[in-house]
């Protein structure tokens, strides 16, 4: 498969939840597989996590998230990029997402959940396959 | 206490032995051609009495409750007494919480251990925009002293102790806690607990800060000196290793990154005019338990030791108290697996035995579910009762450090002592903990480690018991905890009725007092008790802080 450019993700931290161990693993095992991340450190809201991956004309957006408020932010993002017309961006979840809230995340639009255990190189292997032009 | 020259052919007798096995290497070969720690440190074979031959058991060991406290703070520890059991416990609403807290006293749990949401945490009311899908998740919402009042209903403040993990807002909660005791008729002098109150690891671990470092120092000094005379039972500040663990850190760094940060504390409070020994004895620490077991109780042990040799030679403290670490100490949540969660119990157990063995004064066991949820009621039940099973059933209890002078272990704590002092040193040369965190040092240690971790594990060089070895299919958790999320509509009914009957011109007055005494120099818990007390909410103070002080913007390490 020959990209005309580097896979372009940002890596997010929505709402308040502090931890950052694994978005910033996920980040690093990304740029090692040759991708090249943004990541936006804590704190983002839904709306600065869509003007975030606009500017930096992301193909994938990566969200992080343990504190239990998926529930509200994924969605949230994923109606602000309807809004902007960023439909075409890939848009990934991980962190401690119940299983029961996987389907109504998937309906809104999150691509794919990864949750603890999940290896890396699985991550790397997914946006791969589906990332199939980074937008030139 | 063996002489030099026999130590010295002991040596040699034991360089035979290991040459006599490494030649029968290649028929019985060990499972792996190096061993090596998570911490770096190189494990031998086998440890004697000749790798400890430059250890002086009364400098270096020496007795219970005396300098360098090696061996534990107190004399008898749990032949006196046992730790304090006290499970880590809050969500939704603080009646929830409050019924969380009664079910867990009942349960034998002897000390109580608040969990704020995160709206809380970082100074929200529920009802701001910040907190949207945040309120009541991972801990209790409170909004007011109200809440307060709630959350500690039927609870006798004169008869328990209550650890609060709140850091950029500790003074306000503080101020709360010592509201609703006043409200109980018990004065401040009786109260016992502790606030986190620890900002340095929230830049560089945790998340939660408000403020930026100078203002965030003021406060939390102003609360040293508060306390000194007001709340002279509290513990003003609980230094934190286990979220600089939980980060990805090694045991080493946790002991580093944690003493750095207490020393920049103790330099803060000097610097503000205290006298070490007036604060010295108040200080707390919060380490981990995580899976190496030898290497925790190791840990702890040289975490005392360094201490206590910071405290007197370097701050000059005469006080004994101001060089203990007293500690708290929670099983490792980032070792839990949502694989066949089960096995955290045992997980757990072995985790909180370390602790045990090495000395804490209290201890949060961890619930099996915890990769998935917060603690269902059956599985905090559990947890706590890994506890009692240690104390009354496992023996270990009825001697002091059972496993000093364990060859292996003295080894160890002396190299995690020696590692962790030369961190010490360069971060001193960094110009210590703040500017090592604002150069980013701290975090990409951290960051580094952490993906270190991972690497193993995705390679299998690592075994993840459930998860990358020994799967099975498994079938959906059933019984998690979920929070009601109508707790958001009842926290917004509460602060919409708590502000129609308050008197608005006295939470007016109060903030204004607040905004001058936070442009000046007056000690903040004053002014903070007054507001409390009017109740303006958690938000309407934090907010009128945060016009003086400002905000932080969390340095961003990430830029490889």
């Amino acid at each position: 498969m020959n990209h005309s450019r580097k896979i372009r993700v940002l890596a997010a931290k929505p709402g308040l939840d502090g931890h950052d161990r694994g978005i910033k693993v996920v980040a690093s095992a990304l740029m090692d597989a040759g991708m090249e991340v943004i990541y936006t450190g804590l704190r983002q809201t839904p709306r600065q996590i869509v003007e975030s991956a606009i500017q930096e004309d992301v193909d994938v957006i990566a969200m992080s998230i343990l504190s239990g408020a998926h529930d509200y932010l994924f969605p949230r993002v994923m109606e602000l990029l309807r809004e902007k017309g960023a439909n075409d961006i890939l848009v990934l979840g991980g962190g401690i997402i119940p299983e029961e809230d996987i389907p109504a995340l998937k309906e809104a639009g999150i691509a794919e959940v990864f949750g603890p255990g999940t290896s890396t190189q699985d991550i790397v292997e997914y946006i791969h396959g589906r990332v199939q032009n980074p937008q030139a | 206490m063996a002489i030099k020259e026999d130590l010295r052919l002991l040596a040699e007798k034991v360089e035979g032995w290991n040459r006599s096995v490494e030649k029968k290497l290649e028929k019985n070969p060990e499972r792996q051609k190096e061993f090596v720690n998570n911490s770096g440190v190189p494990i031998k074979r086998l440890y004697t009495p000749a790798d400890l031959d430059d250890i002086d058991y009364l400098e270096d060991l020496g007795f219970p409750g005396t300098f360098p406290f090696t061996r534990g703070v107190q004399p008898t520890m749990y032949r006196g007494r046992h730790w304090t059991m006290r499970q880590y416990a809050g969500f939704a609403s603080a009646e929830e919480s409050n019924r969380r807290y009664r079910f867990l006293l009942e349960q034998g749990q002897t000390g109580l251990s608040v969990a704020f949401d995160l709206p809380t945490q970082i100074g929200y009311d529920s009802d701001d925009e910040m907190a949207m899908g945040e309120v009541g998740k991972v801990g209790v919402a409170i909004d007011s002293l109200r809440d307060m009042e709630t959350l500690f209903r039927e609870i006798p403040l004169d008869q328990v102790s209550t650890s609060m993990t709140i850091n950029a807002p500790a003074a306000i909660l503080l101020a709360m806690y010592i509201a609703v005791a006043e409200q109980q008729g018990v004065p401040s002098e009786k109260l016992r607990g502790t606030i986190q109150n620890d900002i340095l690891k929230e830049y560089s671990s945790r998340g939660t800060y408000i403020f930026p470092p100078k203002p965030s120092m003021r406060i939390i000094t102003d609360i040293f000196a508060y306390c000194a005379k007001k709340v002279p039972q509290w513990n003003t500040i609980s230094i934190s290793g286990y979220h600089i663990r939980e980060a990805g850190s090694t045991a080493v760094q946790e002991v580093a990154f944690t003493l750095a940060n207490g020393i920049a504390y103790v330099e803060a409070a000097l610097q503000a005019g205290m006298d070490v020994d007036g604060f010295g004895p108040r200080l707390s620490f919060f380490f981990n338990a995580h899976l190496d077991f030898l290497e925790e109780i190791a840990k702890y042990r040289a975490a005392r030791r360094i201490w206590a040799r910071i405290m007197k030679d370097r701050f000059k403290a005469k006080d004994p108290r101001s060089m203990m670490i007293r500690f708290h100490t929670q099983t490792a949540g980032c070792t839990l697996t949502a694989q066949q969660p089960m096995n955290n119990i045992v997980r757990v157990a072995f985790q909180a035995l370390a602790a045990v063995l090495g000395g804490t004064q209290s201890l949060h066991t961890n619930s099996m579910d915890e990769a998935l949820a917060l603690p269902s009621e059956q599985a905090v039940q559990i947890a706590l009762r890994t506890q009692q099973l240690i104390a009354y059933e496992s023996g270990v209890c009825d001697t002091v450090d059972p496993l000093g002078g364990a060859y292996y272990l003295e080894a160890l704590t002396r190299e995690i002592e020696e590692r962790a002092e030369s961190y010490i040193r360069r971060i001193d040369e960094m110009g210590g903990a703040a500017a090592a965190i604002e150069k980013g040092f701290i975090q990409r240690e951290i960051q580094e480690s952490a993906y270190k971790f991972q690497r193993e594990i995705e390679r299998k060089e690592r075994v993840v018991v459930g998860v990358n070895r020994f799967q099975v299919k498994e079938e959906k958790p059933r019984n998690l905890l979920r929070v009601d999320p109508a707790v958001r509509a009842s926290q917004l009914e509460k602060i919409r009725k708590l502000k129609s009957e308050r008197n608005s011109a006295g939470v007016a007055d109060c903030l204004a007092a607040l905004k001058k005494a936070a442009s000046g120099t007056d000690n903040l818990m004053v002014p903070i008790l007054d507001a409390v007390k009017c109740y303006a909410t958690l938000g309407e103070i934090c907010d009128v802080l945060r016009d003086v002080f400002g905000e932080y913007k969390q340095v961003n390490t990430f830029a490889r």
